[in-house]
């Protein structure tokens, strides 16, 4: 099986390849030398924190910003020069609803196929699709402006999958939605991913990147930290396991469980074990320590803090 | 790997997709937008054509209604265009996004401005016949039908007015900057290019300052056919008007791209 799956990957060229690409705003380094490749079919997570460079990395993806350096192949074709091509095989879900809001949830959809040079006759039954798709066809009369946040992101989506794309770029696409839409959407995404729909997106939800990534990189300051899928990531950065220790832990105590474990970490009144062996250290600590002590999976969220730091990004 | 926001822009037809864009919302909204193209100059011709007419009796040969009937086609038509470039295309390109949701498709800075443009100056082209009818109405179109060959030279004076508008869209931080351009471009062009008074009344030097303004062009082509004279000089005149169409679209399509390209 995992031999056939690798076959497959030999044979099929890279959606996307991007090689040391830059971008500067003035003094300031937005993308500082990143390359990376995506495979198709895959859903390739960008994770960062805010400023990282993640969104500027999809706009260079769609030709919608330029790059000081590097190359950057989308679909077999390089930009900056097949921007206009490239897009008509991409669709975009922004970060920012940009709906049209003269417009009902049906005209949406229609209208957005005109830019792509698609008559309405020919999208008419793509449109119902895609309403059914989006659980709005109960909405498909009603103006944009009546929508919930949800209503209009899953109209986004939506519109972005209007050409029928081969790519869908998603900028933090569940970002600000409640759970239900947020499971809504992720059973969709997964969706067009059993089509062979290749999904872009970035996030700061560590669940989202890890329900939905077959591959992400973790970026920040406009570099790429790591690369991985996400169990890998967190198996081979942070141990198996954390255990945080809240409460006043002795630097004695801290250097003893240090020695104990793969690393460990204190942050203000919390003192956080990463190990392999959690049983050797609970029992080590054993039950009258005075501490709150919390035992949990290590997750995406370790892998990302480890990466990027506690330090707050204002 | 930077594009040039000097590139000569791109003329193609998937500009047509933002003009149907903007129809359809403009027949949403048809009943509000038809009562100003009728209600404003039906009270202006009938206030100053008839009231201010009744003192005027006739200017250069015209009854003054008629005179001021074929300058107001035009400069309703620059006031219309005018709108249509600020407001409405700052409307789209700032708090609305749509350029940002039309530039994630096929669809280019390039093909956005051309559809604005063509756009902008077929609104003027309602205005301006609206105008018209409302003047054929009140008997102030001797040229007949012949009147009708004003509406394709509103439609390129459109053209010349948008670029600039756009222009101004382009650098505006919000919809105050505009008063800007309406004081210092638009009310004095309303009142210096021969709309209410001949251009004779001013003082030489003035005569040759207001050649330089497109609706001074636009009004001596419109006027006489409009009234049914001949029109002269009508190479030059059009010819200014191309000028400003080519020179402010191509300078519309850098500052939009200055402004949306990241």
């Amino acid at each position: 099986m995992t031999q056939k799956i690798k076959v497959d990957d030999a044979a099929q060229a890279p959606v996307v390849q991007a090689q040391g690409l830059v971008k500067q705003f003035g003094d300031f380094r937005a993308v500082d030398d990143i390359g990376f490749v995506i495979k198709p079919g895959q859903c390739f997570g960008f994770l960062g924190p805010n400023g990282a460079g993640k969104t500027t990395t999809l706009k260079m993806l769609m030709g919608l910003s330029d790059f000081d350096a590097g190359s950057l192949m989308v679909l077999g074709q390089s930009l900056p020069a097949a921007a206009r091509a490239i897009r008509a095989r991409v669709g975009l879900v922004p970060q920012a609803d940009n709906l049209d809001p003269d417009f009902t949830v049906r005209e949406n959809l229609f209208m957005y196929a005109r830019f792509f040079g698609l008559k309405p006759a020919m999208v008419a039954k793509r449109v119902d699709e895609l309403l059914a798709f989006s659980e709005l066809t109960h909405k498909a009369d009603a103006k944009v402006e009546t929508l919930s946040g949800g209503m209009k992101r899953r109209l986004t989506i939506a519109r972005a999958l209007i050409n029928d794309p081969d790519i869908v770029v998603l900028d933090e696409p569940t970002t600000g939605l409640d759970p239900q839409v947020r499971h809504m959407i992720w059973a969709r995404l997964a969706e067009l991913r059993t089509r062979g729909v290749t999904l872009i997106l970035t996030t700061h939800y560590m669940e989202e990147a890890e329900r939905l990534c077959d591959e992400l990189v973790v970026m920040d300051q406009g570099k790429i930290l790591e690369q991985g899928a996400p169990a890998e990531l967190v198996s081979r950065l942070v141990a198996s396991d954390v255990i945080e220790l809240r409460g006043a832990v002795s630097d004695g105590l801290f250097t003893t469980l240090r020695s104990m474990c793969q690393q460990a970490e204190r942050h203000g009144t919390a003192v956080y074990v990463y190990t392999h062996a959690p049983a050797a250290v609970l029992a080590f600590l054993g039950e009258d320590t005075g501490l709150t002590i919390i035992h949990r999976r290590a997750g995406l969220e370790d892998v990302f803090l480890r990466l990027t730091g506690r330090g707050l990004r204002e | 790997m930077r594009r040039s926001i000097w590139a000569l822009p791109r003329m193609r037809l998937i500009a047509t997709a933002l003009i149907a864009r903007n129809f359809l919302v403009w027949r949403k909204l048809m009943g509000p937008a038809i009562a100003l193209n009728f209600g404003e100059p039906l009270i202006y011709l009938l206030g100053l054509g008839l009231g201010l007419g009744h003192l005027v009796g006739t200017v250069g040969g015209l009854p003054y209604l008629t005179f001021l009937a074929s300058g107001v086609v035009a400069s309703s038509a620059m006031t219309t265009v005018s709108f249509e470039g600020m407001y409405s295309v700052f409307t789209r390109m700032v708090p609305q996004k749509t350029y940002d949701a039309m530039m994630a498709t096929p669809m280019d800075v390039d093909d956005i401005i051309l559809g604005e443009v063509i756009w902008a100056a077929l609104k003027g082209v309602i205005s301006a016949a609206a105008i018209l009818l409302v003047a054929a109405f009140l008997g102030a179109v001797p040229g007949g039908v012949m009147a009708l060959w004003a509406l394709p030279v509103v439609f390129l004076m459109g053209l010349a007015f948008a670029g600039p508008a756009i222009m101004m869209s382009a650098i505006a931080g919000s919809y105050d900057f505009f008063n800007y351009y309406f004081v210092l471009v638009v009310t004095p062009m309303f009142m210096l290019s021969g709309v209410f008074f001949p251009l004779d009344s001013f003082p030489p030097a003035l005569q040759l300052v207001v050649q330089f303004l497109p609706l001074t062009h636009a009004v001596e082509v419109i006027r006489p056919l409009i009234v049914g004279q001949p029109v002269t000089q009508l190479g030059l005149h059009l010819l200014v008007l191309v000028g400003f169409a080519a020179v402010s679209f191509y300078g519309a399509v850098a500052m939009v791209r200055r402004r949306l390209w990241v």
